[in-house]
């Protein structure tokens, strides 16, 4: 008796996953995927790989790529790690945009041809795979730390609390939701030409510390970006905020810092200088 | 610790490559308005460059005498030499216009305050301002040079 109810229970479920095969199966297309391959050391040139990919609505760029990777040529080389649009390692260009592989629906292109290639501005070290080593060095020269004497954790009993109202923390909290995805540094023209500039990343970064009021580097963050291939190279083109998948807002940041750059904004007394200031620090 | 600028690995030359150079300025397609006005206001900057540099040639003439003077200015009455005066008015006033209000947003005016960003995050900086700055500096120039060809073509 039991085994015939659950001989009948398989069977009613065997019925239910043929419907939901073909409902999943009407639901599927294929789309063309063009996908951009070098491999430098081996000195061949460049040119594109077409692969037929099944999607779904929910199919990202990067599952696409990923079935044509373990399916149709292993050899293609892409790099991702979160698939979730944190980690910041999945950007490539995606039919002419720079955008997050993983956080890009095949259904959004809205194109039956998807084209990959790597990210423009950065040199490509093999297939959809580009080398951030001058993208990370320009982030590294806005010295992306809180620059405090008080805040030293090397001697802990002298370790300063610093209290931040809400109102302080929504002046740089967008700008340090920077995931290091280069998307920015990608679409901007400034960047296009001219491998001194910092890029959109980087000035954002300069923004974000220079904004905290935990921070009392104030006059040398704005040295660092008032040069001659700095800040001023940026011409507002905007493109950065465009394609930032995490409302960094690059070109505000920039914007802003420029103000008090040329003194029409005024920066509120910031905390951290006033007491470092009062302790002889400064 | 080596400064930025005098590691060796920034200079090489391959720092270079894939770099989208001069097609990035050319191409104003691809990012919404602000990098079309980026693209106009550089273009038209260029342009009246040029047309600054012919204007001083121009009026350079003047110490040849009269009859150069005149011979230069029936060079503005032909159909090509109206047609380059209404670029020169559409230009100049899509320059000015746009480029005052680059002043502003390039020194952290009218671009709204930064916040805390919620999905689908739409960034503060291309707000609603500013696309209709770039639509009223396009909408005078239009303007202006509808006007100097009615005045131009319309006097012959
Ligand atoms: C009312 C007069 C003018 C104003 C308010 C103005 C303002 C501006 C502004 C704000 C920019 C943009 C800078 C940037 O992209 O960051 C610009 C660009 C430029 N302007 Fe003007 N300008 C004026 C007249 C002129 C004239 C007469 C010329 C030519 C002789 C000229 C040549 C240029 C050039 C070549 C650019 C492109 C540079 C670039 O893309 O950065 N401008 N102008
Ligand atoms: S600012 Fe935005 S686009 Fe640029 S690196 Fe950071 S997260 Fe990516
Ligand atoms: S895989 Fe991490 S951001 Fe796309």
């Amino acid at each position: 008796m039991i085994a015939l109810v659950n001989i009948k229970n398989s069977r009613t479920n065997l019925e239910h996953d043929q419907k939901k095969e073909s409902e999943i199966a009407s639901n599927r297309k294929v789309i063309h995927l063009r996908v951009y391959r070098k491999n430098p050391k081996q000195g061949k040139s460049s040119h594109f790989d077409k692969f037929e990919v099944p999607v779904q609505r929910w199919t990202t760029v990067l599952d696409a790529l990923l079935h044509a990777k373990g399916y149709l040529d292993n050899s293609i080389a892409i790099r991702y790690s979160c698939r979730m649009a944190s980690c910041g390692s999945c950007g490539m260009k995606i039919n002419g945009i720079p955008r997050l592989a993983c956080y890009t629906k095949v259904s959004e292109i809205d194109e039956n041809i998807i084209t990959c290639e790597p990210l423009p501005n950065f040199p490509i070290i093999r297939d959809l795979v580009t080398d951030f080593s001058d993208f990370f060095e320009h982030h590294r020269a806005m010295e992306p730390f809180i620059h405090n004497p008080n805040a030293d954790i090397v001697d802990k009993n002298s370790l300063t609390e610093f209290i931040q109202s809400p109102k302080d923390v929504e002046r740089y909290l967008q700008s340090s939701y920077c995931i290091k995805c280069g998307l920015c540094y990608s679409a901007c023209p400034s960047v296009g030409t001219d491998t001194k500039f910092p890029g959109p990343q980087a000035l954002a970064q300069a923004y974000r510390y220079f904004a905290d009021n935990r921070d009392d580097a104030t006059q040398s963050r704005l040295d660092i970006v008032d040069t001659k291939h700095g800040i001023w190279r940026c011409h507002f083109a905007g493109s950065c905020s465009v394609v930032c998948p995490k409302g960094v807002d690059p070109a505000l940041g920039i914007q802003l810092l420029r103000g008090h750059l040329v003194s029409f904004s005024k920066n509120d007394k910031k905390l951290a200088e006033s007491r470092t200031r009062s302790l002889g620090k400064i | 610790m080596k400064s930025f600028k005098e590691d060796k690995i920034y200079w090489d030359s391959n720092r270079r490559e894939n770099r989208e150079g001069l097609k990035a300025w050319l191409n104003p397609s691809r990012y919404g308005w602000e990098r079309i006005s980026y693209w106009l206001q550089r273009l038209t900057g260029v342009f009246l460059l040029i047309y600054f540099v012919g204007h001083v040639i121009e009026t350079s003439s003047l110490v040849d005498g009269k009859d150069a003077w005149n011979a230069m200015l029936e060079l503005t009455q032909t159909t090509w030499g109206h047609l380059f005066l209404i670029l020169v008015i559409g230009t100049s006033t899509f320059h000015s216009a746009n480029g005052i209000r680059l002043l502003f947003t390039e020194t952290g005016r009218g671009l709204g305050k930064p916040g805390r960003p919620d999905y689908p995050y739409s960034p503060v900086s291309l707000n609603y301002r500013q696309k209709s700055g770039i639509w009223i500096a396009l909408i005078l120039a239009a303007t202006a040079m509808l006007y100097g060809a009615n005045i131009l073509f319309a006097g012959e």
